[in-house]
Order: structure tokens, then C-alpha cells, then sequence
């Protein structure tokens, strides 16, 4: 099946953004990498891996102190703009374990002020198999909204309608003697892999193998670009 | 013989003078200078030719001190540390200074230190060290970070550093400026001494050598040898219009290489160099052995061409800058450079890479590839015969370098901050070193220097309750010692021959740099190691490629040289140019052209900026002549784009070369006010807000943040899976930019690019010289000067400014594309 027939209800929403139809239900890829489910007014963000620089730190690698900050500015940009019922953070929201402990008073302000008055849910991830204790909201290791399933990790093999991160896809695009690398997202239609959020999240192209038992050929990346998404062909994809 | 000698007060003592008559040699002058300097306890510069005996000058007053001196009580540290860029220099001075040490009987141990040294003689080298020690600035760096370093240095008493022109304007030089600085520290009474390669400016170099600003570095000459004898090939072919390939000359090389009995064909690009050494073959009915030798290729590949170079198993090399410097190959009796010579200074060196004798001349044969080239190897001819050379300027040391320096110094011993700001300063190129930056680089080193101070219980350096500044443990040392040095290399891809159906990785053929196989698509065909290979595809670090011989190969990127012409050289030029008399030295078919230009747009004068606007096609072009290298122009085309936008000529691509540069619109810009389109408030602005966003920042960037020590290049337990990439230093870049844009790393970078990646320097001075200056040509159809930068049109990459959204866009439509298809 080529990307064409499978993806024919792919058009720029007018929120900004590609709204694509994902296992019946319609959403939303979001310029920022996040998804919007009109299902619930539900934002899904992943892999914020907050404090992040802070985890280096640590180990004696001084990267900026500003990622926290950054990844929850953008988050609460977010939700400004689109006014969401509920926030799903789809796992590794923290880089690992202590992360909330490093968190600093004014980013956890942030947070909590960009979740005022609506549900917050922490999906359990890798890197943080439990929910925060000082942070507002529900941990859940799954969640369904309509016919979507949202988890950290996606499951091996065919999944319909399974709405994972984890894998921080990166698409490779190649033109005019030139490339870029950018953040996207990457779906066959039945399953939908989001882009990392975090501000120094790193990325894993989508032609790696990891991504081939998850997808059916040819997927169709969605790629971050400045203040709109491009659908891009399979064919157009470039290995690192 | 010894009438020369006479009128020192030192001649020789015994047993060196009776070695150099026993081989019938007298000590030149120079030498007998350099000793006379050593036994004053002088600091020392010598500048010399090659061929002039000029490392054995460097060393004989270490040896005679040495041989003279008495058998002392307790095992002495090393007596003179000899640094070079190279390391396979250092093991073949080594090799070369064993053989009067032996024929005179000598006790004198001299041994050299590299990464390839093995651990064992690595260690006995710490226990016992030798009384020369032969090693390279990274080397000594890392003595630098070893807590023994103060004890093993106190002995020190000359340090000699050779090919020094290559190493001070560089970030190496600032690393090894530092390292001086602390054993001058430990050994206040070593003695230092430069070798050098003829320079324009010596002052530069002594000052930059001096231990202190009061030390005086003393300046001896050696003799000069025979002047080159350097001819301009007049091809039989006429001499084409554009391109740097000299595909037509290559009959005429081969030749001139059949005639010499060995000779360095040097080219400016790997891919030059592929090209060559593949049309060479093509015309080698002889079967002549010719090698090819750049970066590109796997090291073992490279070492086995240089030992067959020093066997003179060879007739010629085709080569890049990798053999500017290296050691002595005593049969090389032609250097041929292939294109153009960009700068008098660089080829002057290549030159004297032929003959090693000084009586006798090197023989040089310059090849253009193109009309202006033709011009430029005239000049470059006309300045080796002055015996001109490239002015350079006044080496400020980089904060990343110090960064690296200070982490190393806390390594090696506790340091008291004003202790070591003195001795920082004390060096070349740090002298100018404000304390503010000083301590920003050290709040750096502990914590990473954020404004938001949430790090300071994880720093890498504290201060204890005496003061004193020391690593926080024993694990910040290791990885420090494993991230030592100044160069950061391009990731390397391996490429390797697909075998079988599945193609699986097989036998490797060398290494690329991430980027070289940028412009090719799977299938293409492309040249590397002197063979023609089709591109299977890219995995990993892997390039899978199956042999494709007999094809005519895909030849990506013709960018020309990295090198940029020098401003010397294009001032040459210029003048050459705009002086018809000076025409008669040029070949008719070049002089013809300069004749056709003048009747049809202009010649302008040596301060003048030509500037041509003519239709083409569906569009309208601009074309103008500063001959300030291709970078300084692809900064240059950058803002005047982005100016044109402004101005609403919608323009729509640009193209550089090292002479000229050529935008095309929708509209005619005839009309335009171009004194203020070349205005130089361009450099404010419009500058600083394309470079914050642009590739060049980032790379600039990434290896600032290798060097300073902020990212480590080899870590002690390697996390990585190959599942998820860790960071990009591109992330921690945008991050940094967006919430603390006066950083230090970013500052370090900016100041990069602008030197070395875009030439801003270069471009200010430019549009000071021809504010009032521009001659503007309307012509109605393009003139043969712009033939040469018209012809690049569709052979460089797209411009970077929003490239990468157009990418995305392009890619999309292309799903677009096949949607409706």
C-alpha cells in the first residue's frame, strides 16, 4: 500500500499542525511534537526527560541547567493554546529516578501552573517507573481514549491504534544537496509514535531497524518544522 | 672550510667538531649561532630554509651541554623536551638523532613519546626519563594533567619546537602556548628555542615564543638556499574558462613527471585528489608507480604510501595538505601544484618539500586549472621570486583551549587562582587575557559557568580550605586525561565493499568523513582511494559500497580549495589584473580574454570592485569581483541577500568562488543604490542574526564544546546503546541560546566562525577598501570574467539561510506528488 492511499485524510488543521485520522479516530500532530485528541480535549506530550542537564551534571558533564525550564515553557505554551480537559505525559517525563528531586521550586511551579484545573496523568516510563510524590496527577502505566491506546513504550508487533513514545523518531531529509534532521512523528495509520519533547531529548532516525517491527512499510513521518508539520513520504527518508 | 668558523669565539668543542670534519662537513653559520645562543642561555628563534641542517642546529647545543656534562649523583629528569606537530616527525627525528649521538659515542638517551607508544615504554619513560624526550603538543598536555608533572619537568632546561610556523596560529598552538607556560613554571631557567619555515613576519613568532612580555627571543637566520625554480605550465590545450580540475593538463603532468625522478603532486581537495590520481592511471602506459595520499583514507593505507615514499620506491604522490609538513623524503626532485597555489606562503612550503639540498634549487611546476588561476599562480611565481610572503596577524589564544588547560593544571597539582592567572598570562598568545575571562573560564571548568547556580554541589574543581583550587575526585582526572587535545576531527565513516546477496559489511577500504558522501544518492558512483565504487548505502557507521570499475564517476562537490586565496595573493592579482602591461607574461588565450573583458564590461583598477548586472535566461544577475576567497564571499552573498529581499528584488539563489560571486533575481537590479547594498552596517545586524542561526554556529559550537571539556569525546563506561542517541551538542546549542546567550561556549564559537568559517575580519576590510570604489558595468549579456562563477551554478549546495525549511517543504510537495500521481 503506498503512503498516498494510506494516508488520503492527511491535511494541515487550522490550529496548525497535520490532522491525520489514526485507527478511526481524528488527531492532531502538533508543530511542537505534541498530539492533540479532540476525544476528552486530551494533549499528549512524551519523553520530556526533565532534568536531563542536571543528570550529567552530576556525573561531571556541565550541560545548561535550562532544560526543565524549556521543555515546561513549551508545555505550558501548549496547553495556553489549545486549552486542554486533560495532560498525558506518555513516560520518561524525568531523565531518571531523582529527577523530581532535582527539579527546581520554580519549575515545578510552572508545571503546576500549566496543569491548573485540568487532569494531569503520568504515564510510567523506563527511565521513571513511578509517578512523581510532590507533583500534581495520576500515574497509569496505559490509558484509553476512544479507540487509542497511549503508552510509554510501544509493544512488539502490529498494534492498532497504540499511541507510544520511547523511540524519539528523527527523520533525515535530503534536497537540493542538502539535509536536514529533525524531531517527527511516524505512523502507518494504526499506530502512532511521538516525537520527543524534552528540550535535549536526542533522537534515533526512524530508518533504524527498532522502528521496522513496530510500522507497516512505508510510514509516513510527520517532521517538526518551523511553526508547521511536513508530511513526508517514506521515500523521501534518509539514513543518518 | 674553517674560515668561517674562526671568527666565533666558540667554535666546536670535541668530539663535534671532529665529527663534522670527519665527514668533511663545516657547521653552518647558523648552527654555530644557535649553539653560541644555547651556551648564552638565550631564548632562540632560528629561521631557515629546509635543507639547512636546521633540526641538528636546534639540537647541537642540547647535545654538547650534555656530553659535557658531569656524571651526576642522582638520576636526572629530562634535559630538553622536543615537541613537533607530527608524530611520525618526532619518531623520525628520533631516528635521525641517534645516528651522531652513536657515531660520536655519546651517552645520551633520546626516545620520543606518541599516542602509539606502548604502555610499557610509556611507563618506563615516567620511572627513567630519557634526557631527550621527542613527543607532540597533545603529549605534553597530558604530562601537563599528571601529578608527577612539577618533579619530572624541574630539570628541564631547553625546550625546542619545531615547524613552529604551523603550529602557533592555531588552537594547538594556544594548547601548547599553555603547556610552555606551566613547565616554564616548574623549570624557570629552561631555555626555549623555535624552528621555523621562512614567514614574513618573524616578530610574531618570537613574541609568541617569549616566556614572558620582557623575554627577548633571540632571532638567528640561516642562509637561504637556492632560489626556487618554479614554472607556470603553458598548456598545449587552451586554458579553460572555469573549473579546478586541470583535466586538460593532465597529459602534460604525466610528462613531467616521467622527466623528474620523484615528485609531490599537490592538489587542494580530496576529491581533486581522487580525480587526478585516476586520470594519471588513465595516461600510465609506463605503469609508473603513483600513489595518492589525503585525509580521507584509512591511516594504515597512508603509512604504507610514506614508508614506500622513503624507500623511493615511488615516482609520484598525489597528495593534499597532508604532506605540507612530514619528513624528509631526499628524492624528491619536482612538486607540481595541481590548480591553483591560494597562498605564497603555503607554497613556498609545498616547494620546499622537493631537493633537501640547499645548494641546489627545488623545481617547481604550477598548473591552473582556470583563467583566474592562471593569473593567480603568476603572482604567486612573481612573489616566491621577491621572496614575499602571507602576513598573518597576532595569535589571540581561545577560552576553550583554557578551559581545557585549567581542568588539567587542578589534575596535576592544587592551583592558587592568582598563582596560575600569572602564569597563563605570561604566554603568547593569553597576554591580552582579561581576569574576568579568566574567571569565567574557571567558573566554567567547575560548574559549567550558568548564570543559574544550581551545579555547584557537582563541580569538577573546588576550592579547599587552603585556597587552593584541586579536582573534585579521581574520576573527573581519568576522564579528563581521556579528552586531551585541540583537534576535533569529523566523525569518520567506515567504508567497507558489500558482499553477497544481502550485502553484508565486507573487506574496509578506508574511512570518509560524515559529509563527503552528502551529495550522492544509493547507486551513485563515486572515486575514493583511486578506484571507482557505486554506493549501496549507508548504515550506521558503515558505507557499504561494490566495486564499479571502468564507470565514469559521479564527481561530487567542486567547491574548490578549503583554503581561501590569501589577501596577499589576491592583491597580486588584482594589481596583475588591472595592469595591461603585466598582460605580457600571460598566454594569449588568457590575454585574449582579459582584452574581450575590457572591450565588453570593464577592468577595474587594484582598489576597485568590479560589479557587472546583466539579463540571463528568465533572470537577472548580479555579479561582483572582490577576490576575497570563497568564504569571505558566501558570507558576503548571504546578507546581500538577505538585503535584496529587503529591497524587494526577490532574489533567488546565489554562487561563490575564491574570485567572484553571483546572485540571480526575479527583477532587475540595475537600478539599485549599490553603495549602500555594500554598506558595511551589514556586519551588525543582519550578520549576527543569520550567524546565530546558522550550520556553521553549530559546528563552531560542537567542537568548542569537545574542546572545553563540557561534552566528552571518550568516556570512561560508554552508555550509549544503539537504541537512543545521548544528545547533540545542536540541542544543548538552542537550549544555551535561548536562556543564556552570553555564554562562554557561545562566545568561544562565535569568535570561531567568524575567523575561521566565514572570514568577517577579512569582509570588513573589504568593504572599507572599496566604499567609493564599486564600478558598476550594465551589460546585456554575462562577460567572460563571470563565465567562471556562472559555470559553478547547479554544482555547489543550496545556500544555508531557511535551506532546511525549503528541504522539508520540497519533500513534502514530493508526497504531494505522488498523491495526485
Amino acid at each position: 500500500m503506498s503512503a498516498a492511499t494510506q494516508f488520503d485524510a492527511v491535511t494541515h488543521h487550522p490550529l496548525g499542525g497535520l490532522a491525520v485520522v489514526l485507527a478511526g479516530e481524528p488527531v492532531v500532530l502538533r508543530p511542537s511534537g505534541a498530539l492533540w485528541i479532540e476525544e476528552g480535549r486530551t494533549l499528549v506530550v512524551a519523553d520530556l526527560h526533565l532534568e536531563k542537564g542536571s543528570f550529567y551534571a552530576s556525573r561531571g558533564q556541565m550541560l545548561p541547567p535550562y532544560d526543565s525550564a524549556d521543555t515546561l515553557r513549551r508545555l505550558a505554551a501548549e496547553t495556553q493554546a489549545l486549552g486542554p480537559r486533560r495532560v498525558v505525559l506518555l513516560g520518561d517525563s524525568f531523565h531518571d529516578r531523582d529527577g523530581e528531586a532535582r527539579l527546581a521550586g520554580a519549575d515545578g511551579d510552572s508545571l503546576r501552573a500549566a496543569v491548573e484545573g485540568r487532569s494531569l496523568v503520568w504515564v510510567t516510563g523506563n527511565h521513571d517507573p513511578v509517578a512523581p510524590r510532590g507533583l500534581p496527577g495520576e500515574a497509569a502505566a496505559r490509558l484509553s481514549i476512544g479507540g487509542l491506546t497511549l503508552v510509554h513504550e510501544p509493544a512488539d508487533g502490529a498494534a492498532t491504534g497504540e499511541v507510544a513514545g520511547h523511540l524519539h523518531p528523527c527523520a533525515r531529509v535530503r534536497a537540493r544537496g542538502a539535509s536536514v534532521r529533525r524531531r517527527c512523528f511516524i505512523t502507518d495509520g494504526e499506530r502512532l509514535i511521538l516525537p520527543a519533547f524534552g528540550a535535549l531529548a536526542g533522537g534515533l532516525n526512524v530508518r533504524d531497524a527498532a522502528f521496522r517491527p513496530l510500522l507497516r512499510p512505508r510510514p509516513l513521518a510527520a517532521v517538526l518544522g518551523a511553526g508547521r508539520v511536513h508530511a513526508v513520504g517514506w521515500a523521501s527518508l534518509q539514513p543518518d | 672550510m674553517s674560515g668561517g668558523v674562526d671568527s666565533y669565539s666558540f667554535p666546536l668543542p670535541e668530539p663535534f667538531a671532529g665529527w663534522f670534519a670527519a665527514r668533511g662537513w663545516a657547521p653552518r653559520s647558523h648552527q654555530l649561532d644557535m649553539v653560541e645562543k644555547g651556551r648564552a642561555g638565550r631564548h632562540a628563534l632560528l629561521i631557515a630554509p629546509t635543507g639547512g641542517g636546521k633540526t641538528l642546529a636546534g639540537f647541537l647545543p642540547s647535545l654538547i651541554d650534555l656530553a659535557q656534562r658531569p656524571r651526576p649523583n642522582t638520576p636526572p629528569g629530562v634535559h630538553t623536551l622536543y615537541i613537533s606537530p607530527l608524530k611520525a616527525l618526532a619518531v623520525d627525528v628520533e631516528r635521525n638523532l641517534m645516528t651522531p649521538i652513536a657515531q660520536m659515542g655519546l651517552a645520551i638517551k633520546a626516545e620520543s613519546r606518541t599516542g602509539d607508544t606502548g604502555e610499557a615504554r610509556r611507563q618506563r619513560q615516567r620511572v627513567k626519563p630519557p634526557d631527550i624526550l621527542l613527543t607532540t603538543p597533545e603529549q605534553l598536555a597530558l604530562f601537563c594533567a599528571w601529578e608527577g608533572a612539577r618533579r619530572y619537568f624541574e630539570d628541564l632546561r631547553c625546550v625546542i619546537i619545531d615547524e613552529i610556523h604551523a603550529i602557533w596560529p592555531s588552537k594547538r598552538g594556544d594548547l601548547l602556548a599553555l603547556a610552555l607556560a606551566r613547565v616554564q613554571t616548574f623549570a624557570p631557567a629552561c631555555r626555549r628555542v623555535g624552528l621555523s619555515a621562512t614567514v614574513e613576519d618573524p616578530d610574531l613568532i618570537r613574541d609568541w615564543l617569549s616566556p614572558g612580555a620582557g623575554d627577548a627571543v633571540d632571532l638567528v637566520r640561516g642562509a637561504p638556499g637556492a632560489a626556487p625554480v618554479v614554472e607556470v605550465l603553458l598548456s598545449e590545450d587552451r586554458v579553460p574558462w572555469a573549473g579546478h580540475t586541470a583535466r586538460h593538463a593532465m597529459p602534460e603532468v604525466y610528462e613531467a613527471i616521467r622527466a623528474a625522478r620523484t615528485a609531490l603532486v599537490f592538489v587542494n581537495t580530496r576529491f581533486q585528489a581522487e580525480f587526478a590520481f585516476q586520470e594519471l592511471w588513465r595516461l600510465n602506459e609506463d605503469n609508473l608507480p603513483i600513489a595518492l595520499h589525503h585525509g580521507s583514507l584509512a591511516a594504515e593505507q597512508r603509512r604504507r604510501v610514506e614508508a614506500a615514499m622513503a624507500r623511493g620506491a615511488l615516482r609520484a604522490v598525489v597528495c593534499t595538505s597532508t604532506l605540507d609538513l612530514g619528513v624528509d623524503w631526499g628524492d624528491v626532485d619536482l612538486v607540481i601544484q595541481l590548480a591553483s597555489p591560494k597562498g605564497a606562503s603555503r607554497m613556498v612550503q609545498r616547494i620546499g618539500r622537493a631537493n633537501h639540498r640547499l645548494d641546489e634549487p627545488s623545481r617547481a611546476l604550477f598548473v591552473p586549472a582556470n583563467r583566474f588561476e592562471m593569473l593567480e599562480c603568476q603572482a604567486a611565481r612573481e612573489a616566491i621570486a621577491e621572496n614575499a610572503f602571507d602576513t598573518e596577524s597576532p595569535r589571540t589564544g581561545a577560552l576553550d583551549v583554557l578551559a581545557q588547560h585549567v581542568m588539567g593544571c587542578a589534575c596535576s597539582e592544587p592551583f592558587d587562582l592568582t598563582a596560575l592567572y600569572a602564569e597563563i598570562t605570561g604566554s603568547g598568545p593569553y597576554r591580552g587575557l582579561a581576569w574576568e575571562d579568566y574567571e569565567a573560564v574557571v567558573d566554567f571548568v567547575a560548574t559549567g559557568g550558568y548564570a543559574l547556580r544550581v551545579y555547584d554541589r557537582f563541580a569538577r574543581i573546588v576550592r579547599g580550605q587552603d585556597g587552593l583550587w584541586r579536582a573534585r575526585n579521581a574520576e573527573m582526572i581519568l576522564r579528563h586525561r581521556l579528552n586531551v587535545g585541540a583537534i576535533v576531527s569529523a566523525a569518520m565513516l567506515t567504508v567497507r565493499i558489500a558482499s553477497g546477496r544481502r550485502a553484508a559489511p565486507g573487506r574496509r577500504i578506508g574511512e570518509v568523513e560524515e559529509g563527503y558522501l552528502e551529495l550522492l544518492e544509493t547507486g551513485d558512483t563515486f572515486i575514493f582511494a583511486g578506484a571507482v565504487w557505486r554506493l549501496v548505502g549507508v548504515t550506521g557507521t558503515e558505507v557499504l559500497v561494490t566495486p564499479a570499475p571502468g564507470e565514469d564517476a559521479k564527481m561530487p562537490s567542486w567547491g574548490g580549495s578549503k583554503f581561501a586565496i590569501s589577501t596577499f595573493l589576491a592583491q597580486k592579482v588584482r594589481a596583475m589584473m588591472s595592469d595591461a602591461h603585466h598582460w605580457r607574461v600571460l598566454p594569449d588565450d588568457v590575454r585574449e580574454w582579459l582584452e574581450i573583458q575590457r572591450d565588453r564590461s570593464i577592468i577595474p583598477g587594484p582598489d576597485e570592485m568590479l560589479l557587472e548586472t546583466f539579463p540571463r535566461g528568465q533572470r537577472h544577475f548580479l555579479v561582483c569581483y572582490p577576490f576575497e576567497g570563497r568564504l569571505a564571499h558566501t558570507t558576503l552573498a548571504m546578507l546581500l541577500t538577505r538585503r535584496l529581499e529587503r529591497a524587494g528584488a526577490g532574489p533567488l539563489g546565489f554562487v561563490c568562488n575564491d574570485y567572484a560571486l553571483a546572485v540571480w533575481s526575479l527583477k532587475p537590479m540595475d537600478e539599485l543604490d549599490f553603495a549602500d547594498l555594500f554598506d558595511e552596517d551589514m556586519l551588525g545586524d543582519d550578520l549576527e542574526a543569520w550567524l546565530a542561526e546558522s550550520a556553521m554556529m553549530k559546528a563552531a559550537f560542537k567542537a568548542c564544546a569537545l574542546i572545553s571539556g563540557l561534552i566528552e569525546r571518550r568516556s570512561t563506561k560508554d552508555r550509549k546503546t544503539s537504541r537512543q542517541v545521548t544528545f547533540s551538542t545542536d540541542l544543548i546549542y538552542d537550549v544555551l541560546r535561548r536562556h543564556q546567550s552570553d555564554h562562554l561556549l557561545l562566545r568561544c564559537a562565535r569568535a570561531d566562525a567568524a575567523q575561521g568559517l566565514i572570514d568577517v575580519e577579512r569582509l570588513g576590510q573589504m568593504l572599507a577598501r572599496i566604499r567609493g570604489r564599486i564600478r558598476h558595468a550594465r551589460l546585456d549579456h554575462l562577460s567572460p570574467f563571470s563565465v567562471s562563477v556562472i559555470l559553478e551554478i547547479g554544482r555547489q549546495r543550496a545556500p544555508g539561510e531557511g535551506a532546511g525549511e525549503m528541504i522539508l517543504m520540497d519533500a513534502a510537495d514530493d508526497l504531494i506528488a505522488e498523491a495526485v500521481a
